[in-house]
């Protein structure tokens, strides 16, 4: 019947996810030499580009191994930065209180949505579109012009270099060692603590039974709507907290911004490995599909002469084929 | 018939729904503004806040009644329609300026541009019904693809440059007729309604997608192909977003592939809501997705007149959507439901013999 | 000495309009294996729902080992140590064999999963019960056989003194089933209580001690499977008295005008999984009768010439000419028409309305681009209303708010509008009142006298032989026998549905 896989589908997808991800990192490596692509710096950018996009996935994928899906978390992160903005510009909070606000408003998101998807049963992606338009829309109504954050403090956390024994060396024979921010440090714990209650703690497993068949989940004894209401609650805290990584990194909210970011954390996760049928994701694949992402996007900046909107398609082809792929697993898996 | 009778035909009326709507929103509009329905002719053209609206709207309609086929046969949404929008703009302008950035003379004829422009539309739409019809594949996942992606494919195709097609000629689709005092826009949805009308005249598709929509299991067995049915409806709906696109394009003389249809996709699954559709499919009315459009369309118009900056009107939106899914879900109806028969319960329990 | 570990006394539960279990008693022993039988509405899912705590009794008392029990929610059931494995698998196929064993009670350390004493302990259990699958395997890479297994396994680890088995051969193969009966009789020694629930009467008698039969909600007995020969349990289980049979022999004239070649022919026509390959020969002109035990195949099989199940062996031959049907429109095209079982999932459209539900098969028949207008829709649609008189408001009355027989009206109009030249019927009087019962019977005959082909299935036997000149006997998924009109009597027909004794094959 199906025993002849001697490795289940997961690892096959992670395996693909990986060696995708150091095939384009080689290539680009190779091409773009002279443009610094082989620096260790480069890599390290790649993480701390993507820091707040790396926690913001690693929501979202929680709440995709419960059958779910969540397109408002872009939306969320605009507000949070918006919002972190007006607080310290024009309202003179402090950092931490900023950091509050996001946690609190990426919460509000969780806990509104998943109350509608968990309890009154409604389709999962009609609400959260709901949401998305909610969220930029008021990222527009606390101000339509750009806010740019000039607090020492929150500069600060934002550029405190933490220098890697790897590096560089320069020119005159200097050693020069690749750095990164704390919101790396920050992405990478998240990434384990998550890694962690989805393999080890009994809430992550009921998590993927759920998304397996909510049926028999339920018939198992779980409790099935608690347990994706709090999928929902814990996405959207993550949304709030990448939200304000994601503020670290670029300094100021505006109405534009994280645009389409959702669709960058959906990729991720799905070219992660993570089933869009549910019951299947993987956190490390998720890491892998943001570093892909954050891959092809340096590519293509290195490369200078495209338009920056390739990287949006090649990222929207990389999910097709995914999807089809997983598509056509599930209908073998039927048809066996 | 007594009055009870009446009244009862009347809100039952799957239409009344969003009447309703439509007159609660447009005497919002004319306590805002007075003189929201007056209308004037200034230089051989009509003016006037309704007529606005109505001219406005146009590509709502023609968005919404894609958007209700789509949901109706797939009990999914389209969610691409505002991309595929700008991506036939800019394939029309593209092809009308020769490639160049602006230009003030047609480079090629206008009517090959536009059924270009549709045919891709129309292959975005096949695109997604493969996904969907095909591979079975969630609408809104399927179609989430071309929503990123599409306006990523408009920029290519302008070469990251808005075109401009600064020709009279073709901004009569998007402006007037001359000589007629009506916006074209208006004409261009009552054309798309009355094509519509007449393909569910002269074939079965109506039937057969409320059918597919309600029960494929049972549409199986007496001989419908469901596979085939939806598919059909993604292309139409893609071919109405390719015209939508047109009518968008031409208003601006351009091709904005940031601009163009921008947020009209939930708008459209507003639109199909609001218009007693039932957003899981099934059954299905364009009456009431039509009307269900210029309720929108008046709404904008409302938030607009309350100083609600266009970038602010996506909140007003989503709580409307929200909660019309919620009075639309089993979980509600089925708490109304309870209710009732309590009431019931205590209303017969209140009045004991009451004779037979 | 067998001691009695589950007592039902006096179970009562009734919904709104029909009393699903009237005076219900029932009792399990320790270590045996005893049959729940009874046919469509006998109440088995009812007893079987109260017992694991999905509905409360209205009255009456269940008691485990001695102790009074209430069961007020599957959870308490589990705990009250009853333990059920489903006919659909309720296991969760994306996680491994060990996880699925231990899902919500998993071993841990330091407050976190133990992964290596979980798998440990998953072999163990695996082991002792013989079932050869490793625990670190995904669920569904497993074969259905292994998964029912593991979720016996699952129940069984979870001290169960009453572990109830609802339907769990229906998707297995004969080799699988063998493993599944090791299985039983592993935990029959263990003194586990298994209640069987099952419509396979060979496998009763393989591996069954005892048996209890419901019908109507009532209980008609519990016996002895040594005690009882298959006839008699047939005849329980249909309701009939053996011993009084009269030969209820057909009284209509069913002039059967058999020509002489058949309309369809199938040969060795069969789909995995739902009914084994069969030969039929179905002549125009004459009603054939497809009887059994209810999931015996019966609709199956009519389903496989139809193409409503892809049927992937053998051939079928419409009107002496070899034709493939890939979908139910090729079968409609050739002159078919299926009036299905369950006309709630596969019958009505329904929010369509009565005039919609009537015409679509039509409709579908003349294609995309050739509508009927809405007066030719209307006429056609009084026309059947009338027929068969169908009480509607209207013809634009959503079919959702008629009655179950009005609906199955409809639907039955729905075909008969097709003029088939082969038509089958399954159940089309369930749900429906007497008087027009008889008239769809006379109906049936005389579009037999027209010409047409019509295959009849029903679990009244009285209805068959009124209107039936020939009968198929299913049992088990396959076709056991055929009888001609000079055998059909009541008494021929429940010995071949019974088998293992008289009856010819």
């Amino acid at each position: 019947m199906g025993k002849k896989k001697t490795f289940s589908n997961t690892t096959f997808l992670l395996l693909i996810t990986i060696a995708l991800f150091i095939i384009m990192y080689v290539a680009g490596m190779i091409i773009f030499a002279d443009k610094g692509f082989s620096k260790p710096q480069m890599f390290c950018n790649l993480l701390i580009d993507n820091a707040g996009l790396i926690v913001i996935s690693l929501g979202l994928t929680i709440v995709m191994i419960t059958g779910g899906i969540d397109i408002s978390v872009g939306s969320v992160t605009a507000l949070v930065c918006m919002a972190s903005a007006y607080l310290m510009e024009m309202k003179g909070a402090n950092v931490y209180m900023a950091l509050i606000c996001s946690l609190g408003i990426g919460l509000a998101f969780g806990i509104v949505q998943g109350f509608l998807v968990s309890y009154m049963k409604i389709q999962p992606f009609i609400v959260t579109l709901a949401g998305m338009f909610f969220g930029r829309g008021m990222t527009a109504v606390i101000s339509t012009e750009m806010i740019s954050i000039k607090n020492k403090t929150f500069l600060a956390w934002a550029q405190y270099k933490i220098e890697l024994p790897i590096g560089t060396v320069s020119k005159k024979g200097n050693f020069l060692p690749a750095y990164i921010y704390p919101t790396v440090i920050v992405a990478l714990i998240i990434l384990i603590l998550v890694f962690i209650m989805l393999r080890y703690t009994k809430f992550g497993r009921s998590l993927y039974a759920i998304g397996g068949n909510a049926q028999s989940a339920m018939m198992m004894g779980l409790n099935v709507n608690r347990t994706k209401f709090i999928a929902y609650v814990m996405s959207g805290f993550l949304a709030g907290l990448g939200g304000f990584l994601f503020c670290l990194n670029t300094g100021a909210g505006f109405v534009e911004q994280a645009k389409g970011l959702e669709m960058d954390a959906i990729s991720a996760s799905v070219i992660g490995g993570t089933m869009l049928t549910g019951g299947v994701g993987n956190p490390i694949g998720t890491l892998f599909g943001v570093l892909i992402k954050g891959t092809i996007n340096s590519l293509i900046t290195t490369q200078g002469t495209l338009s920056s909107w390739w990287v949006r398609i090649a990222l929207s082809a990389l999910l097709l084929f995914f999807i089809v792929l997983q598509s056509l697993f599930t209908s073998r898996k039927r048809k066996s | 018939m007594n009055n009870k009778g009446i009244l009862k035909k009347i809100t039952g009326n799957h239409l009344f729904f969003p009447l309703v709507c439509l007159l609660v929103v447009l005497l919002i509009n004319v306590i805002k503004t007075p003189d929201f329905f007056s209308i004037s002719i200034n230089n051989g053209v009509l003016y006037g806040y309704i007529i606005d609206v109505i001219n406005r709207g146009s590509e709502l309609v023609i968005l919404a009644l894609g958007m209700t086929l789509v949901t109706a046969a797939s009990g999914g949404q389209d969610i691409s329609v505002g991309a595929v929008m700008a991506v036939a703009g800019a394939i029309c302008c593209q092809i009308l300026s020769g490639g160049e950035t602006s230009v003030s003379e047609l480079q090629n004829p206008m009517l090959i541009a536009m059924l270009a422009a549709l045919v891709v539309a129309g292959l975005c739409g096949a695109f997604n019904g493969f996904l969907v019809a095909k591979l079975h594949i969630q609408p809104m996942v399927a179609t989430l693809i071309l929503y990123t992606a599409g306006r990523g494919i408009a920029q290519l195709i302008t070469k990251g440059q808005i075109t401009y097609v600064r020709v009279e000629s073709y901004q009569v689709l998007g402006g007037y007729i001359p000589g007629i005092p009506i916006p074209t826009p208006i004409f261009v949805a009552i054309a798309a309604i009355v094509v519509i009308a007449l393909l569910f005249k002269f074939t079965t598709l109506g039937l057969y997608i409320e059918s597919v929509g309600i029960n494929s299991n049972a549409s199986r067995l007496v001989g419908l192909n469901s596979t085939k049915i939806k598919f059909i409806a993604y292309i139409i709906c893609g071919l109405l977003a390719g015209a939508a696109g047109l009518v968008s394009s031409s208003r601006i003389y351009s091709a904005d592939a940031n601009n163009i249809g921008l947020n009209l996709e939930m708008d459209a699954i507003l639109a199909v809501a609001l218009g007693g559709n039932l957003l899981s499919g099934g059954k299905f009315s364009l009456a009431g997705s039509v009307i269900g459009a210029y309720t929108i369309q008046a709404l904008t118009t409302t938030l607009y007149a309350m100083n609600v900056s266009a970038d602010q009107l996506p909140v007003y939106k989503a709580i409307v959507v929200i909660v019309i899914v919620t009075l639309q879900s089993e979980v509600f109806r089925s708490f109304v439901k309870r209710m009732k028969i309590k009431n019931t319960k205590a209303a017969n329990t209140v009045l004991p013999n009451k004779g037979v | 000495m067998q001691e009695t570990v589950l007592t039902m006394h006096g179970i009562c539960k009734s919904f709104p309009g029909v009393k699903a279990l009237d005076h219900v008693d029932f009792a399990l022993q320790q270590g045996e294996i005893h049959a729940l039988m009874g046919e469509n509405g006998a109440g088995k899912s009812t007893l079987i729902k109260v017992l694991t705590g999905v509905y409360t009794i209205d009255s009456g008392e269940i008691q485990i080992q001695d102790q009074a029990i209430v069961n007020r929610s599957p959870q308490e059931a589990q705990d009250n140590g009853i333990s059920t494995v489903y006919q659909e698998i309720s296991l969760c196929p994306n996680l491994t064999v060990a996880e699925n064993l231990f899902l919500g009670r998993e071993p841990r350390k330091l407050g976190m999963i133990d992964w290596k004493t979980m798998n440990k302990k998953a072999g163990e259990l695996l082991g002792s019960l013989n079932i050869s699958v490793s625990p670190v395997q995904q669920l569904d890479d497993c074969s259905i056989a292994v998964q029912q297994m593991i979720a016996i396994a699952r129940a069984v680890d979870m001290q169960c003194k009453v572990l109830i088995l609802d339907e769990p051969t229906s998707s297995l193969d004969d080799e699988e089933v063998e493993k599944l009966f090791k299985l039983m009789k592993h935990l029959k020694e263990q003194a586990v209580g298994i209640i069987f629930v099952t419509h396979f009467l060979d496998q009763v008698y393989e591996v069954c001690d005892r048996i209890t039969v419901l019908r109507n909600g009532e209980l008609v007995g519990e016996y002895l499977v040594s005690e009882l020969p298959r006839v008699q349990l047939v005849a329980k289980m249909m309701g009939k008295e053996f011993d009084d049979l009269a030969d209820i022999k057909s009284d209509a004239d069913k002039g059967k005008t058999q020509e002489a070649e058949p309309f369809i022919a199938a040969e060795k026509l069969g789909c995995t999984g739902k009914v084994k390959p069969f030969n039929v020969n179905l002549f125009k002109g004459e009603v054939v009768g497809l009887t059994g035990l209810l999931g015996s195949g019966r609709s199956e099989l009519v389903r496989t010439i139809y193409g409503a199940d892809k049927p992937d062996s053998g051939t079928l031959k419409i009107d002496g000419k070899e034709t493939k049907i890939n979908a139910p429109i090729d079968a409609m095209k050739k002159g078919m028409a299926y009036l299905p079982e369950d006309r709630k999932n596969d019958g009505i459209i329904a929010d369509l309305s009565v005039r919609e539900n009537i015409i679509i098969a039509l409709q579908a028949k003349r294609g995309l681009t050739k509508p009927m207008s809405r007066k030719e829709m209307e006429e056609f649609a009084d026309q059947y209303i009338e027929l068969l008189q169908v009480k509607t408001a209207s013809r634009e009355t959503p079919i959702k708010s008629l009655s179950g027989g009005n609906q199955q009206k409809v639907v039955i109009g729905r075909w008969l509008l097709t003029n088939p030249e082969y038509l089958i019927l399954d159940e089309p009087t369930r749900g429906i009142d007497v008087g027009t019962k008889t008239e769809i019977q006379k109906l049936v005959l005389k579009l037999a006298k027209e010409g047409m082909s019509v295959t009849f299935i029903s679990s009244e036997i009285e209805e068959m032989l009124r209107t039936c000149s020939r009968m198929i006997v299913m049992r088990d998924g396959q076709k056991v026998g055929e009888l001609d009109a000079d055998e059909l009597t009541q008494d021929t027909i429940m010995h071949t549905i019974a088998g293992g004794e008289s009856g010819h094959e």
